[in-house]
């Protein structure tokens, strides 16, 4: 070997150094680094390797757990040694991490006869969101039943912030269920769109109809009632609001009421 | 500037835990001997939900220590004005018994990597960390403690011993110490030094916590042993017999059971504080027998 000493390396360890050296384990540790007597720090440097690569893994599996049901743990644990590198986190916020990984998954070729995956990590990222979203107080349900029908029409909702809606052309909450859920019915075809609320503590997914969902995302938009009507009655010329409303109420997602005028 | 840390203020000279919520209920019921609780800041920094409503709860029963792992003190890169004011908004309104931080970075380039990584010390880092530790105290309008490090290597251009180098922060900044007894061993087994010897060069009377957890045990590339700060699991003997060592020359104080991976059973982490709490019943000047004394005389 021809080496420099590390013991006579002058060269000060900055850390764009150390972190490129921490992140590519191919690359030579950084001269500089050594142990007690002064020899090449060697395996010790791998310490932080492997802390590193090991906490972003395990804050993945925790974050995805249904994406690493499916996967199964090797293939988990591989790609997230992948991602973790390609999108190491942005912030301190743990809790947030991952935002990158559905689109990830979608672009991962040997992935591609799994294409449900993505929506499955959607949903998943969804209810880690709504977990922690701001708490909100729902309005008295009697609020709505004082009105006139027009001017309840009229009226424009402030929805939780815990509230998501997502769609997907995958039965990507029955397959998320299958996953969760002993004796859960076995996922079918078709695509689905799953509103996500929390009651208290405990976000809920739920499959809606796509004119319910058509009716929530115009009301998402900051549509009024009415509006967000004639939107759902272009998916289907029977819709009634009736249910879905009942919907939002029963689940607390309703958290303010502005009337016209 | 602020006023410097005072050993009087803050946490309780009592058994505390690192809090975990799969304890919650436990420890709302019947906590002792625990009695205070420590929280890492970044797992609170979400908008709402059963973190923070949980945190309110024991805020109100216990005191609290508020740790943080994601600042990056050490950062060569300017300290992220977004992470200061998350900090400052946790600090106002839970108002807890402590603040503390670790002397390492874990932010390059705006990546977060979720680890403590070394530091040279040197005359540089010492005026970086200086400036940070300036700027979060400024923010959160009080004394912070700082956290002395696990190592497993040791930098060529290192020209400050540690205890040296804490001391010397501290006397800059006014900030307190956290004295991370197990990282004083895993650091002392893997650098081969006497951690009494690091013990006893320690600025004790700067110190305003004491961290306990448990170490893994791997091995060099020459196969010397190289233990690994990872508090995944109970304390070892060395490190409580180290605890005596450092409480009779501290006096009592605040001491913390880490444990964030592979987490116990309340049971099991409550017998570790257990252990801290004869550690510290032990001493001459504590525990429930001085606070009697004190309001007796008081």
């Amino acid at each position: 070997m021809t080496q420099t000493d590390p013991k006579t390396a002058l060269g000060s360890v900055d850390q764009a150094t150390f972190t490129q050296a921490m992140m590519d384990a191919t690359q030579d540790v950084p001269l500089g680094l050594v142990d007690h007597e002064g020899a090449a720090a060697g395996q010790r440097f791998s310490v932080y390797r492997n802390n590193v690569a090991v906490s972003l893994t395990e804050a993945m599996h925790s974050a995805f757990p249904v994406v690493a049901k499916l996967l199964g743990k090797e293939n988990m644990d591989g790609l997230s040694g992948l991602f973790l590198r390609a999108h190491p986190p942005s912030s301190p916020l743990m809790m947030f991490y991952g935002v990158e990984f559905p689109a990830f998954l979608e672009g991962m070729q040997q992935l591609s006869h799994l294409g449900y995956l993505g929506d499955v990590a959607r949903l998943e990222l969804a209810l880690r969101h709504a977990y922690h979203a701001a708490d909100a107080a729902p309005i008295d349900p009697m609020l709505l039943a004082g009105q006139s029908e027009q001017a309840l029409l009229d009226s424009r909702i402030t929805l939780a912030p815990a509230l998501h809606l997502i769609r997907s052309p995958w039965p990507m909450h029955s397959i998320w269920r299958f996953s969760t859920e002993a004796g859960a019915a076995k996922p079918k075809a078709g695509a689905e769109a799953v509103l996500i609320t929390r009651p208290e503590f405990d976000p809920i997914p739920q499959v809606v109809n796509p004119a319910d969902a058509a009716w929530i995302e115009a009301l998402m938009q900051g549509d009024s009632i009415g509006e967000a009507l004639d939107q759902a009655r272009t998916i289907d010329s029977t819709f009634d609001l009736s249910s879905p409303l009942t919907l939002l109420l029963q689940a607390g997602a309703i958290t303010g009421l502005e009337s016209k005028g | 500037m602020l006023q410097s840390f005072s050993p009087n203020c803050g946490l309780p000279d009592a058994p505390g835990v690192g809090y975990k919520p799969q304890h919650f209920a436990e420890i709302m019921e019947q906590a002792e001997p625990v009695q205070w609780l420590e929280i890492h800041a970044e797992n609170y920094m979400g908008a709402g939900g059963r973190p923070l409503a949980q945190l309110r709860h024991l805020a109100e029963k216990f005191a609290i220590s508020v740790h943080g792992v994601g600042l990056s003190i050490g950062g060569e890169a300017p300290l992220d004005p977004q992470h200061l004011s998350r900090l400052k908004h946790l600090v106002n309104w839970l108002k807890p018994a402590s603040f503390s931080e670790h002397l390492a970075w874990s932010t390059h380039d705006g990546h977060f990597y979720n680890d403590l990584l070394p530091l040279p010390y040197t005359n540089a880092t010492l005026d970086r960390v200086c400036t940070h530790i300036d700027q979060l105290q400024e923010a959160i309008n009080r004394p912070m403690l700082l956290e002395n490090p696990s190592s497993y290597l040791a930098f060529t251009e290192s020209t400050w011993s540690e205890p040296a180098f804490l001391a010397e922060i501290s006397r800059r900044t006014g900030c307190g110490l956290l004295l991370d007894v197990n990282n004083v061993f895993v650091s002392a087994t893997n650098l081969d030094f006497s951690p009494q010897g690091y013990i006893d060069a320690f600025a004790l009377d700067k110190v305003g916590e004491i961290h306990l957890g448990g170490h893994d045990e791997d091995e060099d590339d020459q196969g010397r042993p190289l233990l690994i700060d990872s508090h995944g699991r109970a304390v070892v003997d060395p490190v409580w017999a180290l605890l005596d060592y450092t409480l009779e020359r501290s006096g009592p104080k605040p001491v913390l059971i880490e444990w964030d991976n592979d987490v116990p059973d309340w049971p099991t982490l409550a017998a570790e504080a257990e252990r801290a709490a004869f550690a510290l019943s032990g001493l001459p000047n504590s525990g429930t027998a001085s606070s009697a004394a004190k309001r007796a005389t008081g």
